[in-house]
């Protein structure tokens, strides 16, 4: 009997309530043991050697004085580590990121790396190793890297998805394109037509809890890593094949996780652990630092994008297109290609077109960052429809709502799209009490939509239960938020057992089946569906047993509120079986009872959401306030309301901080001028308002509660809502992102002197 | 003999330990004492995820030398709960989902245990900026701050 | 059959060629004829290829059926954060 992942309506006891999650004491009490909170017996201290150079050629390393200080027990730069990537330039892109192999291609970049007995020795040794660097030719900016005159990051990029194809190498690694109909004819049927261009600087994941693991590497092969991800079977996978190891040999158990955002979804500093315990014969605790984790891992992309949209003055889209070039760090990714088809997937649009540039700079590998590419999109996109619409003298909602995606519409991506939330997303911003508030000097309002597509993925989950009736569910999609307690509540929801008596745990990569990350807002969406199957193969365990117990035929055995019952006028005097009871009677009727799920869930369904924004902005100082901010989206159902509020508010609070204050500021050098909390400055209470959210549910039908992901979404709109937000407060179209103080300032002394 | 001895007071212990100069309280109370519930975010004093209160002041361990502990009272989160009994600030805050990753709470805790101290019915504002100096990444601060105006109100006896 | 739209790269390496109608019930089969006839295809398919199924975006399981008259479109492999 196989599972059926369709919807099914029904009336919910256990989801949609807002117990305490089961990880939560520990989390209050100091307990809970992140990356760095973990130690093995005999662990040296490792640390690595960066690159003070945004772009330098490596033309020898001498570490013969560190590797003779005492007290060091390995020592290794890329000579140490083969190169067993086979021909995948991907894995070879990541060999290179964790260590460069002859080019140091950004300050940061790791070069050599120590283990050592404690962090003093360890320091030292990291200054007696000698690097001879030939500083090259540097680039960091999106734009400036296009050019022809360009320094090259690589003289072998010959820009891929380009008729004829290119004879001269440059920084572009790939053009990619999208959309439909022709715009040229679009924009002739336009009434007015706005044609902007926008800049975003470059952000990062801002996780609190640095890169940490504790790697140890036994003679016999066997290996063990305790680390801080986003997804250790992917780490696992992605390490043995980088050092060689054998991959049911090493095995990965994910700490609990201080923040990730996408940018624990790829390794940094992990191979690097793995190789220096090998070579020590020790275990390694390497943990990055806050400048490191700035300099050597995330960010995002920098971008630049033009976007011209034109409408008839009945306020019809009848042509969109937008250029996008996105910063890929030293290697290439699918950056500007994300950008490209999130760009217009908010409305129905008979002509669009998009083209995206993947570009390389001097600046650390680019990382996924929660809802990847999308934002900035948004933000150029919303900008224009937001200009537009006011030029037509439409309100902006409005404006959206008649132009909106529905069930039907060709995306901008290409697919059709089926049931989605986009209008009523809108509707219900229409009608929310914030929309009509009064606004006063110097303030402003601005909305916004935004659009993410969700992921299933690999997932297994098994579920035990206990001798005293009990459950244990194991599962491997890493909690980043919350997720046990959402999962405990689907097991409870389909056992028809109470919450208390469900325990959720995260399992290592030697305890179950593999997992795919916990990232495109699938945790929840795709664990929970892995969850409900593993419950029905467990009921159908206990319905067996019961029937044994009973002497009766299986068929007589239904299953209602968390118990067996006799169905069938026959069986009127048998009392229904709790699962204690059935779990008691087990070592007779046939042993330990479980339940089982392996499948790729799939059907997430993509997510829309609508953001309002009030500022204030101070003409002197150029500072923004955030007045009020609402965020309405789509959970499909949510499981654990309060975990869904959560991820809505902290999207929301990323994008916020990303429109107004945070960039990575580069010199003249290319060196970063800010890889600290100080100078990179994210939201801090003070800055905010409380963040008001509206769950909409609108089931997914590809999933048996209708839950959708919703993770990642609420990061897309903010930065366009701020920004319309912050235009209408000073009456300037604001193009450059974050719109800091002294970019506000330079705006409004721009306006004047122009007026 | 190179280390420093160091005696001092923790949640009400008499501590004694050894450390090098360099080394921060942060250092000695999660390397060396087995007190992990600080957390090192950024070891410049930005974060506030190692916080802890040293005679009744709210600080950065990550800015205070482990030598320097020497004679003092410290607090840390592994305080805070008396036996099996949370403190109303965390009970709320498990209650209030005030938490996703939870690798700032423990900061925070402290945080508003010092600010509650010195404010036990703070505005809004107020909080906010008491907690102005501790970084949350995943929860934009909504729920912490609903968290701590009602471990307040219990705290009064309201 | 089904007819099937390549885009982006895809596109390009199947020699600029953007709808395809291929014979095939499952997306299994539908990868290996495509590698047959475009074999700079075989990489991208290697790395993992979204499927879009009637607009709902799926991952390259094997078994998943291609229904006929479906309108499917093969995207490259997504990222998320």
């Amino acid at each position: 009997m196989g599972f059926d992942p369709s919807y099914a309506a029904r009336t919910f006891t256990s989801v949609g309530t807002r117990p305490i999650r089961p990880d939560g004491v520990d989390k209050v009490t100091g307990r809970a043991r992140y990356g760095a909170d973990f130690n093995m017996p005999g662990q040296l201290v490792g640390r690595i050697l960066r690159s003070p150079h945004a772009h330098a050629r490596i033309s020898g390393i001498d570490a013969s004085k560190a590797k003779a200080l005492k007290g060091v027990k390995a020592v290794i730069t890329a000579a140490d580590l083969p190169d067993l990537t086979n021909g995948n330039s991907d894995l070879h892109d990541i060999l290179d990121n964790c260590m460069a192999r002859k080019r140091a291609l950004y300050d940061g970049h790791a070069v050599a790396a120590v283990a050592a007995i404690d962090a003093r020795t360890a320091r030292r040794a990291l200054d007696l190793i000698e690097v001879d660097y030939e500083v090259l030719a540097h680039v960091t900016d999106v734009d400036e890297a296009m050019k022809s005159s360009a320094p090259l990051l690589h003289d072998t990029v010959f820009t891929g998805g380009v008729e004829p194809k290119p004879t001269k190498a440059s920084n572009i690694t790939n053009r990619t394109q999208y959309g439909h109909g022709d715009v040229e004819v679009g924009f002739k049927e336009a009434d007015v037509v706005i044609e902007r261009s926008f800049k975003t600087e470059q952000t990062h994941q801002g996780y609190i809890e640095p890169h940490a693991c504790v790697a140890s590497v036994n003679p016999d092969g066997t290996c063990e890593m305790w680390v801080c991800t986003q997804g250790h079977f992917v780490y696992r996978q992605q390490c043995a094949e980088l050092l060689g190891l054998d991959v049911s040999k090493l095995r990965v158990t994910s700490s609990e996780i201080g923040g990730g955002f996408g940018g624990k979804t790829h390794i940094w500093a992990e191979p690097i652990a793995l190789a220096l315990s090998r070579r020590a014969g020790r275990p390694v605790k390497l943990v990055m630092s806050r400048e490191e984790v700035f300099r050597a891992s995330g960010p995002t992309s920098a971008t630049s994008i033009d976007v011209k949209i034109g409408a008839r003055s009945d306020g019809t889209i009848t042509a969109a297109s937008a250029t996008l070039r996105y910063s890929c760090g030293p290697y290439t990714g699918p950056w500007a290609m994300l950008g490209a088809m999130t760009s217009f997937a908010c409305y129905d649009l008979k002509n669009v077109k998009t083209v995206g540039y993947e570009v390389l700079v001097n600046r650390p590998k680019t990382a996924a960052y929660r809802a990847p590419s999308a934002p900035m999109a948004a933000f150029a996109v919303e900008s224009v429809i937001d200009e537009l619409a006011q030029k037509i003298g439409i309100n902006p909602v409005e404006f959206r709502i008649k132009n909106a995606a529905k069930e039907g519409t060709k995306s901008s991506y290409g697919p059709v799209f089926g049931p989605i939330g986009i209008g009523p997303t809108l509707e219900a911003a229409q009608r929310h009490p914030h929309m009509n508030a009064p606004l006063g000097k110097n303030q402003g309002r601005g909305m916004a939509c935004g659009f993410w597509f969700n992921f299933g993925g690999q997932t297994c989950t098994d579920l035990n239960i206990g001798a005293d009736g009990t459950v244990t569910l194991t599962v491997g999609t890493v909690d980043v938020g919350g997720s046990r307690a959402s999962l405990s509540l689907v097991a409870a929801e389909e056992l028809g057992i109470p919450y208390a008596q469900v325990q959720t745990v995260v399992a290592d990569t030697g305890t179950l089946g593999y997992n795919d990350m916990t990232d495109g807002s699938r945790g929840t969406f795709s664990s929970s569906m892995a969850t409900i199957s593993a419950a029905r193969n467990a009921i159908g365990v206990m319905r067996d047993r019961a029937a044994r117990m009973w002497d009766i035929h299986v068929d007589d055995v239904a299953w209602e509120d968390g118990h067996a019952k006799a169905v069938g006028g026959k069986h009127d005097n048998l009392s229904p079986l709790s699962v204690k009871d059935i779990a008691a009677a087990a070592a007779k009727t046939g042993g330990p009872i479980a339940g089982h799920s392996e499948l790729v869930a799939d059907g997430a369904g993509v997510s829309f959401a609508t953001h309002i924004c009030d500022v204030e902005v101070d003409p002197d100082t150029g500072a923004t306030k955030i007045l009020r901010y609402t965020v309405v989206q789509d959970a499909g159902k949510a499981v654990h309301p309060a975990y869904v509020e959560g991820q809505y508010q902290g999207g929301a609070a990323q994008g916020i901080g990303w429109a107004l204050n945070e960039e990575y500021v580069y010199g003249e050098d290319g060196c970063l001028q800010n890889p600290g909390f100080l100078d990179y400055r994210v939201p801090v209470c003070s800055d905010l308002p409380m963040i008001d959210t509206q769950i909409l549910e609108i089931p997914n039908p590809n999933h048996p509660y209708g839950v959708r992901g919703v993770g990642e979404t609420s990061i897309v709109p903010p930065l366009a809502a701020v920004a319309n937000a912050v235009s209408n407060a000073v009456g300037i179209r604001m193009t450059h992102i974050p719109m800091s103080p002294p970019r506000i300032l330079a705006a409004l002394e721009a306006d004047r002197r122009a007026h | 003999m190179s280390g420093i001895a160091v005696s001092t007071t923790i949640n009400g212990d008499d501590v004694e330990f050894l450390c090098h100069f360099e080394e921060t309280l942060l250092d000695v109370l999660r390397d060396h004492l087995g007190l992990m519930g600080a957390k090192e975010g950024c070891s410049t004093g930005d974060c506030g995820a190692c916080s802890v209160i040293l005679d009744g002041r709210l600080v950065c361990s990550c800015l205070v030398l482990g030598a320097e502990a020497e004679g003092h009272h410290i607090e840390t989160i592994e305080g805070m709960a008396t036996g099996e009994t949370l403190h109303p600030l965390q009970a709320k805050f498990l209650e209030h989902a005030a938490l996703q990753c939870g690798f700032c709470t423990p900061g925070f805790l402290m945080a508003a245990k010092y600010l509650l101290a010195s404010n036990p019915d703070p505005t809004e504002e107020q909080i906010r900026f008491g907690l102005a100096g501790n970084l949350c990444r995943c929860t934009g601060y909504d729920k912490i701050v609903r968290a701590v105006q009602d471990a307040a109100r219990v705290m009064r006896g309201d | 059959m089904v007819e099937v739209t390549l885009w982006g790269a895809l596109g390009a390496a199947a020699g600029g060629k953007e709808k395809l109608v291929v014979e095939a019930k499952d997306i299994r089969e539908l990868f290996r004829n495509l590698a047959e006839q475009y074999p700079a295809l075989g990489p991208f398919i290697e790395r993992g290829i979204a499927v879009s199924i009637d607009g709902v975006i799926y991952r390259d399981t094997w078994s998943k059926e291609l229904p006929q008259d479906a309108e499917i479109y093969l995207l490259p492999r997504l990222a998320g954060g």
